[in-house]
């Protein structure tokens, strides 16, 4: 009895702490302007990391042996503990990028209530003023390929196909995705949303650094040329396996 | 030279406002600032209502003649406050748009004149240095390098017009902010209460309602004084590690 009063004073007295000591300072950092600007860069960060890992396993499916290659590492992306963890952090970090990106920018547009006549947009560039409107169609486009592909592997019914290293075989991937890049809408629509994200990465990539106060005149003019090469590359090594397998395969 | 004018007018902060159209005969040797008062003289004349406009030093250090001119703050010309302008950059026949800042946290007072007291209490908020009143100090006391010196006193430029938060597409202040935080940041005198100073000024400057930074670069481009967006980093980092390290919250 004495005890439990201990115990339970004793967790009172905790959440008490946490919420008036830890959560409300760092309530506030989190829902400062530069706060709210630090998730957005570390989310960002994040996502471009995820993205270089998502290429190296999608350009697999360049690889001429009827899709082994990328439907084992498909298998291996399903059921590896670790990459499960790592899977659901970045569902999350998608969403919390998201819904940060649309609380600043509903914010952002109520800081200026009535807009000029004349605009220029002469002083900046164009992916920075427009990372909203990018971002609603990434945010389309990443809706419709998990409910083509992820979805499928996930929760559909894919025929399996028998490599040797399974006794039951692995779910067969590399059918559904070959067949969507035959279509011209599909392919139309994947290389657009590609230039899209290309624009979205140019100014996010040297943005997180600058958000982060990471900005020296040393380093930052070769993290805005890093930025460019990466924002380039990177959606035109996700563009080129559609554009293949449609004029190729 | 003749010109077209589209002015914003506005009587009062709940007035819509609207555009009116005036003709005006200037001549090229005049600064832009002129040229608005031959406007404001002709309607006097007529017996209308003048355009009202701020204007006190007309020589680009005070800040105070404020007005987006064909969707640029403070004119066409980098580095140059609108009194500094001349007629010579416009053409005969030109039509110009002039309108006030426009930002939720600069309410227009009227026509072209905006209410920029956020800044004031941005200001009062911490960007200060606390010093014993008293004989003061031999300037050279304190040895400061010259590059520190030099990037304090380009910082300490900002003649906190509002340029910045007119030319952000989200209204945001942090070019301004992190201007008053830096010039004081750099120097040994300013950097003891950095901690909090920087805290402080940002809670400020989130309670005015300025929009939030996301790093288009346009304060910059536009700013009459030419301020660094490296200011801003600075800001960031120092809050992030104010939040973080110091042990009383602001």
């Amino acid at each position: 009895m004495g005890i439990s009063i201990i115990i339970n004073s004793f967790v009172q007295l905790q959440t008490n702490d946490l919420i008036t000591v830890f959560m409300n300072w760092f309530f506030n950092f989190l829902t400062s302007s530069i706060g709210r600007k630090v998730i957005m860069s570390l989310t960002g960060i994040f996502l471009m990391l995820f993205l270089i890992v998502h290429l190296a396993g999608n350009l697999q499916l360049l690889i001429p042996d009827e899709g082994e290659k990328f439907n084992l590492y498909a298998k291996m992306m399903t059921t590896n503990p670790i990459i499960k963890v790592i899977a659901y952090g970045n569902y999350f970090f998608i969403l919390l990028h998201a819904v940060q990106g649309i609380l600043l920018w509903s914010k952002n547009r109520s800081a200026r209530r009535t807009r000029y006549a004349v605009a220029t947009g002469a002083s900046s560039s164009f992916a920075s003023r427009n990372m909203g409107w990018l971002g609603v169609v990434i945010f389309v486009f990443i809706l419709v390929h998990m409910g083509q592909f992820w979805f499928k592997m996930k929760f559909g019914d894919l025929p399996s196909v028998n490599y040797g290293q399974y006794a039951d075989g692995v779910k067969d991937l590399y059918t559904p995705v070959a067949y969507a890049f035959k279509q011209w809408y599909f392919v139309t629509f994947y290389v657009i949303s590609m230039v899209v994200i290309a624009f979205h990465l140019n100014h996010g990539f040297q943005s997180a650094f600058q958000t982060l106060g990471l900005n020296h005149r040393k380093y930052t003019p070769t993290i805005k040329v890093v930025g460019s090469i990466y924002s380039i590359l990177v959606p035109l090594g996700f563009a080129i396996i559609p554009i293949f397998f449609f004029f190729f395969r | 030279m003749k010109l077209t004018l589209k002015v914003w007018r506005q009587k009062n902060a709940q007035d819509k406002g609207h555009f009116d159209t005036f003709k005006v005969e200037a001549h090229e040797h005049m600064s832009f600032l002129e040229m608005m008062d031959v406007l404001n003289e002709s309607l006097i004349a007529e017996g209308k209502e003048p355009v009202a406009f701020e204007h006190d030093c007309r020589e680009g250090i005070c800040g105070t003649c404020n007005m987006v001119i064909n969707g640029r703050p403070h004119g066409p010309m980098q580095g140059t406050t609108t009194c500094q302008i001349h007629m010579r950059h416009y053409n005969d026949g030109d039509t110009i748009v002039i309108e006030p800042w426009r930002a939720k946290a600069f309410p227009v007072i009227k026509d072209l004149v905006v209410d920029r007291t956020a800044f004031d209490r941005i200001i009062q908020s911490g960007g200060y240095i606390s010093i014993n009143t008293g004989q003061a100090q031999d300037a050279n006391a304190i040895p400061i390098e010259k590059d520190t010196a030099a990037r304090a006193m380009d910082a300490a430029e900002c003649i906190g017009c509002g340029a910045c938060v007119a030319a952000c597409p989200n209204a945001s202040a942090m070019l301004f902010t992190s201007a008053k935080v830096s010039h004081l940041a750099l120097m040994p005198q300013g950097r003891v209460e950095h901690s909090r100073r920087v805290q402080a000024m940002i809670k400020q400057m989130d309670e005015e309602g300025f929009g939030m930074c996301s790093n288009v670069g346009a304060c910059e481009a536009e700013c009459p004084k030419e301020i660094s967006i490296d200011n801003i980093a600075r800001m960031n980092r120092s809050y992030v590690a104010s939040v973080l390290a110091s042990e009383k919250a602001v």
